[in-house]
């Protein structure tokens, strides 16, 4: 097992010391070395050579809503499962398989349905067909 | 604190020795602080080791795909051009660091460092050897998934403060393929930590061997289907084609990093080719067997034992060897993953968005199933053992 310390986590700290490390050095080095006289036009943003037309912080598209929606629904099956995953081997090794896979698998199965759903309603489409009703 | 760097190192007399030397100079426990100083020193091989792997890792893909295109690649900077990243990475130091000036200026400096930051804070659990490890955690793999996701924070962020339309437009593709692949990627992890029963990498890589019939991967049918999964998920979030939607250079420019110039382009580089190194190691570890060497000879005892070797000689001959083994397995998939770059040719977004719904998600939850079911009915045998280990067994008991 395990420690119950937190040492372990001390070489993840230090990674992410070395990280930062690494780029605000090579910016501070290149600073020296690097020229620095900026204009208006080096400046603006590049669209194939005109001037840009507004900004660019558009309104998403809506279709990136439903995928981070439908991802939501799978991440948080993926954390509630990987405890499950983790002493599933466990339980079978003391009989108490068949419980453990039973639930599993109705949980799996309770998801699926939503995937099926989904996927009825064109979700899964990029592009979305509608069915218009006639104005008759 | 189970295989970790400290605690192969405190299993040699030298390192007890010195632990004590520094706990009657400080006058008090130094082991805290020597802790601190092997991380510190592991840290900062492995960052520099990985660093070069991510340089050498550019020249990699120009001299393969030179090769594939029957071209001559890089070949002017040192013999065969190998020090070409080298002559790279002094260009882009003398570059002129443009931020424009419509952009997020705060966001646009802290995107290359949440790229780099979630690349980097994974090589804490990557299983280079059974001793090179910095840290065993026991939540391994779901702290993996978890940190690398910080790169699709990144890739998002640097799109969206640059003010720029392909910019934006390559940030929010990026964003959307990203969380979408890492479905079928988790699913296919979760049935592996299912069958060892464990997170941690040492639990993962420890539940194999070294011969090929003791890997996950043809532990049985569920597996072999996940690798695949995992593998062209795993391409996927890390942008490489054939998903390089986010940059694809030919429609966006160049994507979700087309405002940055000099050393902050350089970061996002070099943290999608480590990404590449982390992938692939993380596939070699969960579905290859890791760092397993065949005959067990990666412990040292054959070499101390048989060979009276002492016994400091023969563990770290045992660990080189275990080294060997990983980075083989995880440089053949890296060339594997450059070999698919130049070979397929990009897909539409639509066709991405179909791959991962209703293609590998359903596979990857169907093979989780199937896993479950294995370790359940079949007690989490491989399939090897039941097909020759049982019937010798049968054979035996029948005499």
């Amino acid at each position: 097992m395990a420690s119950h310390g937190l040492d372990v986590y001390m070489p993840i700290i230090i990674l992410m010391a070395f990280a930062v490390i690494m780029i605000v050095g090579a910016l501070l080095v290149g600073r020296i070395l690097r020229p620095h006289n900026p204009n208006a036009l080096k400046e603006s943003a590049y669209e194939c050579g005109e001037e840009p037309i507004g900004i660019a912080w558009s309104n998403f598209n809506v279709r990136f809503y439903v995928v981070s929606l439908i991802f939501i629904i799978f991440d948080v099956e993926g954390a509630l499962m990987f405890p499950v995953a983790a002493v599933f081997k466990k339980f079978a090794s003391i009989g108490l398989g068949a419980p453990v896979f039973a639930s599993f698998v109705l949980f799996i199965l309770i998801l699926f349905s939503g995937v099926i759903y989904c996927w009825k309603k064109g979700d899964f489409d990029w592009v979305k067909s509608y069915r218009i009703p006639s104005s008759k | 604190m189970n295989s970790t760097i400290v605690s192969y190192l405190s299993q040699f007399e030298g390192y007890q020795k010195f632990v004590s030397m520094a706990s009657s100079f400080l006058g008090s426990n130094a082991s805290g602080y020597i802790t601190f100083l092997v991380f510190f020193l592991g840290a900062f091989v492995i960052v520099n080791v990985m660093a070069l792997i991510g340089g050498l890792g550019t020249y990699a893909e120009r001299k393969i795909s030179a090769d594939l295109q029957m071209r001559q690649g890089p070949n002017r900077v040192g013999p065969y051009g190998i020090l070409q990243f080298l002559a790279d990475g002094v260009k882009m130091i003398m570059k002129e660091d443009i931020i424009p000036s419509a952009s997020d200026k705060f966001m646009f400096t802290l995107a290359p460092l949440l790229a780099l930051l979630g690349v980097l804070a994974t090589f804490a659990v990557i299983p280079f050897s059974s001793g090179l490890m910095l840290s065993d955690l026991n939540v391994g793999v779901f702290y993996l998934i978890g940190v690398s996701s910080l790169v699709g924070v990144g890739v998002f962020l640097a799109g969206y403060s640059s003010n720029s339309k392909w910019s934006m437009l390559g940030g929010m593709r990026g964003a959307s393929q990203i969380i979408s692949y890492e479905v079928p990627v988790t699913l296919s992890i979760l049935s592996i930590v299912l069958l060892a029963g464990g997170m941690s990498f040492g639990t993962l890589v420890n539940a194999q061997s070294g011969f090929p019939h003791e890997w996950f991967i043809l532990h049985n049918p569920f597996t072999f289907i996940g690798f695949f999964v995992y593998f062209i998920g795993a391409l996927a979030e890390t942008n490489r084609a054939p998903f390089d939607l986010p940059e694809a250079e030919s429609e966006l420019v160049s994507g979700y990093h087309t405002e940055y110039t000099g050393m902050r382009f350089a970061f996002f580089a070099l943290a999608e080719y480590m990404e590449v190194f982390v992938v692939c190691g993380v596939a070699a570890a969960l579905f290859l067997g890791g760092y397993k060497v065949p005959f067990d000879l990666g412990d040292g005892a054959f070499f101390t034992h048989t060979l009276h070797l002492p016994e400091f000689i023969g563990k770290n001959i045992g660990q080189v060897l275990e080294l060997g083994s990983f980075f083989t397995k995880t440089l053949v998939l890296y060339y594997i993953v450059i070999w698919i770059r130049w070979t397929l040719p990009r897909l539409r977004v639509d066709q991405l968005m179909t791959l991962c719904w209703k293609y590998l998600t359903p596979i990857a939850l169907f093979n989780l199933v199937g896993c479950a079911f294995w370790m359940y009915y079949f007690e989490g045998k491989s399939l090897y053992v039941l097909l020759f280990k049982s019937a010798a067994h049968a054979a035996g008991a029948g005499h």
